[in-house]
């Protein structure tokens, strides 16, 4: 297995200029959603799906629209590139009925176009709202991390095309030296809300696309804590609850159908009419 | 429950998975009816039991056949349980997974339902290649662990939908327990309507028609107490307000009035009418006609409420 590759994208230097979106589409042949002004800041590509695997978002962070907040303090007007986390513990793969879904020799996670029937199950996984369904295809699809690249030795090529180095790739392992020194950078240059997202294994076992954010996760519509947890997580609570539920109908169900009293057999009617069938309850089978 | 937040984009589950939950609802439900029926019911119940295992085969195999036209890709259905990939060649078992459950607890059910409809189909006398075999081999104590095994198996087929919205990370399914127990015993309580709506259709299955509707009341009482937990786990985790609101409230109020008659024992089972009660027995056959309706509907409402609400 080739080292872990990954990406490291620092939002701090993220200019919002979409050479990603337009890279990744151009080389994946993916042909986008049509424009529309979704009266979002800048942005006009919505959210990730299948025909989007980047999306930068403009967050325009009101709440440090304040007297002292100076131009280009990176805190405003926040700018991130989003695309599949590639998560150690990959939500859409544990549910995926096919297997479908598989980590890479890169220690990606891929999607098998030929393998995936469109279920859909991933994307009701999915935390991030990464994966979407391709009406083209019939299948579920997102970010590759640029799979065929990856095995001609090539770079992805929304990290290629990065004008300002904000999407970086590389070795897992050199990419979060990289991420430790720059946050170390940011701090002590006074951006006390500056954190590594995905960094360590706090949210599904570590992210090999990984981020440095200038505000809480929460701003960029990134989960922590109680809100990136597994699917599974529910396992164990869901089949109880049908067992409980089954134990007590079986039970109910004997309790209202055990041998109940026959039903009085009719009495002779004086005249021969004919009754309707439904009368001779109790009678014989057909 | 924690309180969640999510970030989710909906998988479009709509009218085919409604219809799937709707069906395998009711198959399993029938499929539990017609064996509870035919070991502990008394021998005029034995109709009844009949009925229900005719009618839970064709459910079943309708069921397959909504989750394949579903799929973006119908022709793959079968990946479903074969793996075809970079980890086969093998079969796909994910126990994490109850879609991957789901299809071998259907197919599985589905081998139970087909063996008991034959049998029930040899034992009416219907001749057919292989009958005499099917009731010599089945009309015994074969016949009835084919029963007990196919209705476990039928009351995981009716719970296990519910359980696979939960495995999600999608609002208000995941955001609860409650909703394999709900969806199991919404099946049952529908199964039993079914099976009193059909009862005129099969002679002497009418007779039944008290102990189904005691069964349906308790079921029903099953199925308010899955709600109240379903209200409540939502209400902690904050997503009471997405699934309750407008327009939802009007299919929950649907939900909640079609509990009311089998919890007020209104599916009414008296038939012994007295001289010159015709009239009588048709106005209480109505009743329990459409009470049964009403409780099918309800069974519908609750899905769509549940579908719908957290897709947006």
């Amino acid at each position: 297995m080739a080292e872990a590759k990954g990406f490291f994208t620092d939002t701090s230097v993220c200019i919002g200029c979409k050479a990603c979106e337009v890279a990744c589409k151009e080389w994946n042949e993916l042909q986008g959603d049509p424009p529309a002004f979704l009266a979002d800041s800048f942005d006009n590509t919505g959210k990730l799906d299948a025909a989007n695997w980047r999306h930068v978002k403009f967050i325009e962070n009101d709440a440090h629209l304040t007297a002292s907040t100076t131009v280009g303090d990176g805190q405003a007007w926040l700018m991130m590139s989003d695309v599949c986390k590639h998560c150690q513990q990959a939500s859409c793969a544990q549910v995926c009925p096919t297997n479908a879904i598989v980590r890479t020799e890169f220690d990606t996670v891929f999607i098998q176009q030929d393998v995936c029937n469109g279920c859909r199950n991933c994307i009701s996984a999915c935390p991030f709202g990464v994966i979407g369904f391709s009406e083209q295809t019939g299948t579920a699809r997102k970010c590759t991390l640029c799979y065929d690249r990856l095995q001609n030795q090539m770079t992805p090529a929304c990290a290629k095309v990065c004008p300002t180095q904000s999407i970086q790739f590389g070795n897992l392992s050199d990419l979060q030296s990289a991420a430790d020194r720059r946050l170390a950078q940011l701090r002590q240059l006074g951006y006390s809300n500056a954190q590594l997202y995905g960094r360590d294994d706090t949210v599904y076992g570590g992210l090999n696309s990984f981020f440095l954010l200038m505000d809480k996760p929460a701003v960029y519509g990134l989960p922590t804590g109680e809100s990136a947890r597994l699917p599974s997580r529910n396992d164990v609570g869901g089949y109880l609850g049908v067992l409980i539920a089954s134990a007590l109908a079986v039970i109910g169900g004997i309790v209202a159908l055990r041998r109940r009293r026959e039903p009085a057999a009719p009495a002779p009617q004086p005249e021969p009419e004919p009754e309707p069938a439904a009368t001779t309850a109790g009678g014989g089978d057909r | 429950m924690p309180l969640a937040v999510h970030y989710t984009q909906p998988p479009e589950w709509r009218w085919y998975i409604l219809g799937y939950f709707l069906l395998a609802g009711l198959a399993g439900g029938a499929y539990l009816l017609g064996t509870l029926l035919r070991l502990f019911g008394r021998p005029s119940d034995q109709p009844a039991s009949r009925l229900s295992f005719l009618l839970a085969l064709p459910l079943t195999i309708l069921c397959p056949v909504l989750l394949t036209i579903d799929l973006g890709q119908p022709s793959r259905f079968w990946h479903m349980m074969v793996d075809t990939g970079a980890l086969g060649p093998g079969l796909n078992f994910a126990y994490l997974s109850p879609m991957s459950l789901g299809v071998w607890g259907l197919a599985a059910f589905g081998v139970c339902a087909a063996l008991t409809f034959l049998e029930v189909l040899a034992t009416d006398g219907r001749s057919y290649p292989g009958s005499r075999l099917v009731t010599w081999a089945l009309g015994g104590w074969l016949g009835r662990i084919v029963n007990v095994v196919g209705s476990v198996l039928g009351l995981f087929v009716a719970g296990y939908t519910g359980v696979l919205l939960s495995v999600s990370n999608q609002p208000v399914w995941s955001d609860t327990y409650a909703l394999g127990g709900l969806f199991l015993a919404s099946g049952l309580s529908g199964a039993g309507a079914l099976l009193i709506l059909t009862a005129p259709w099969r002679r002497g299955a009418e007779a039944s028609e008290d102990g189904l509707a005691g069964a349906d009341g308790f079921f029903a009482l099953l199925e308010l107490a899955f709600l109240v937990v379903l209200f409540g786990t939502l209400a902690y985790a904050g997503q009471l307000t997405r699934t309750v609101g407008s327009p939802w409230f009007v299919l929950w109020a649907i939900v909640v009035l079609s509990l009311v008659p089998p919890l007020a024992g209104r599916f009414t089972s008296r038939l012994t009418v007295g001289s010159g009660g015709a009239a009588a027995l048709t106005n209480v056959r109505v009743s329990a006609a459409a009470t049964a309706v009403l409780v099918l509907v309800g069974m519908i409402a609750m899905r769509v409420a549940v579908l719908w609400s957290a897709q947006g």
